[in-house]
């Protein structure tokens, strides 16, 4: 069935749809959550505050309403996204918060004297989070990030309730057309599979880099 | 010309009316505190008293609640990037070492001069080279701190602080992490600093070093400076009962 009708076209732009998706939402997730991990345990009081309201929102709003907000919400306050770019921003900023957890509990496991030792000799906040403190989190942070990661293409599914039309909306589309409807998950699943597989793969290689492994 | 000869050495270090609290613990009370270039300062006293607390007040790595501090005529400043480059003048040896895990041991003695003092790379490894040389630990520049022994990874991290040319070198108990046999290699790289002018405050209850390279020694008690003194002096006839009976424990062993 995957190979009649041009479905085959139609699976595959969905399946690059969602691998665009979630690329895009774990380069935001990971920048924006690290930029929180930062802001929580920064020496300026708004900045914690900030980052903390961040993720007791984001971490505690179903995914669903995310998208509700992003969809209808934000075109209320005159902010009009693509329906791809606002995909991006729900998952991104919701992924965001629980890799901002993850890396706060990574900065603490790095000894308080490693962070010491770098101020005494004049590095700014800055300069010690970067060059000192967020390396040595890495190892413990590959794990827990990992998972994160792996759910993150799964999460990605919602978007196609809200008009992207990526691998897990290809699904309606052709159970609309009268496919069965058990063969079509089957595909649908391989191809998450073989997402998250490749995502586990990756952060695996990682893991067993001896830089890393230190 | 007269002016130099009545003022004496210059003031480096000053701690004027510095109170600290954690908590309802008043951990160090109106201390006050002149260190004149050159000077080396040993700071004694039991455990909980505060030593390591104002040693680590005089780079700001504690705040205070009251009180004010100068390095070299400047106050602390508070937080930022002011405070950055002060600290830059200040260097600390830590009592557990802390050297950073994850670079090399050359790495460390370079690091701080390229992203603080922004010296171009050539330079600060020259640099560190020769002051891993200095410190006797020239062999292990590529090797990571976890290699060493405890007593070389404390003279690395005394080529660290030093690669920044510090105006003034902090100790808090450098020694009391090692081993007996490393204890003298590194009081003798703390002996050379003394005679070639460094100015130096070192919290220890290594007697032999005070007696050989300090100035003067402060003894705290309770968040106070009980008593100070010349090293002969306060060892041989200390005034304060505090100090003698501090003194009677620590010679018993
Ligand atoms: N971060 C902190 N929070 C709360 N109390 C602290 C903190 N750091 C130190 N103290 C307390 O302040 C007091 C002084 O501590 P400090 O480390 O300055 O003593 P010390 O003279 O260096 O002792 P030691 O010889 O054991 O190193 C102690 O009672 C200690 O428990
Ligand atoms: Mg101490």
């Amino acid at each position: 069935m995957l190979f009649e009708d041009g479905n085959f076209g139609l699976f595959r732009d969905g399946f690059l749809r969602t691998v665009e998706l979630s690329a895009a939402s774990a380069v935001l997730a990971l920048l924006l959550g690290t930029l929180l991990a930062a802001f929580r345990v920064s020496p300026v009081p708004v900045l914690r505050s900030f980052a903390t309201v961040w993720v007791g929102v984001f971490r505690n709003t179903p995914l669903t309403l995310l998208f509700f907000a992003v969809t209808f919400g934000l075109p209320r306050v005159d902010v009009h996204l693509s329906a791809f770019v606002g995909a991006v921003l729900a998952l991104g900023c919701y992924t965001a918060s629980f890799v901002c957890e993850v890396v706060r509990s990574g900065i603490n496991t790095v000894p308080v004297g490693q962070a010491e030792a770098a101020r005494s000799l004049g590095m700014t906040f800055g300069q010690t989070l970067v060059q000192i403190v967020l390396p040595q989190a890495g190892r413990a942070v590959l794990g827990p990030m990992s998972s994160i990661f792996i759910a993150l293409p799964r999460n990605s599914a919602i978007a196609g309730a809200f008009n992207v039309a990526e691998l897990y909306s290809v699904q309606q589309t052709l159970s609309e057309r009268g496919y069965a409807i058990f063969v079509l998950f089957f595909w649908v699943a391989l191809a998450y599979l073989c997402i998250s597989a490749a995502v586990g793969l990756a952060f695996r290689r990682l893991e067993h880099r001896p830089a890393v492994a230190r | 010309m007269t002016e130099t000869a009545d003022s004496g050495p210059k003031a480096l270090v000053e701690l004027t009316g510095v109170n600290k609290h954690f908590g309802a613990l008043h951990v160090l009370q109106d201390i006050n505190l002149t260190i004149s270039q050159g000077e080396v300062v040993v700071v004694i006293g039991p455990s909980g008293s505060g030593k390591s607390t104002l040693c680590r007040t005089i780079n700001r790595l504690e705040t205070i609640d009251a009180g004010r501090i100068t390095i070299d005529g400047e106050p602390l400043p508070a937080e930022g990037r002011e405070l950055a480059r002060l600290r830059a003048e200040v260097g600390m040896v830590f009592q557990s070492f802390n050297l950073f895990a994850h670079k090399t041991v050359l790495e460390n003695v370079v690091l701080a001069q390229v992203k603080v003092r922004r010296t171009d790379r050539a330079a600060a490894e020259a640099k560190a080279h020769a002051l891993l040389d200095r410190v006797g630990v020239a062999a292990q520049a590529d090797k990571f701190p976890a290699q060493l022994s405890g007593g070389q990874q404390q003279r690395v991290a005394i080529a660290r602080a030093l690669a920044m040319d510090p105006k003034v070198l902090l100790f808090d108990e450098p020694t009391s992490a090692l081993d007996p046999e490393m204890i003298t290699e590194v009081l003798d790289v703390m002996r050379g600093l003394a005679a070639e002018g460094m100015t130096m405050v070192v919290v220890t209850h290594e007697m032999g070093f005070a007696r050989s390279a300090a100035n003067r020694v402060l003894f705290m008690a309770d968040g106070r400076i009980v008593e100070e003194n010349t090293p002969e002096a306060f060892f041989t006839n200390p005034r304060s009962d505090r100090a003698k009976d501090f003194l009677s424990k620590i010679l018993r062993h």
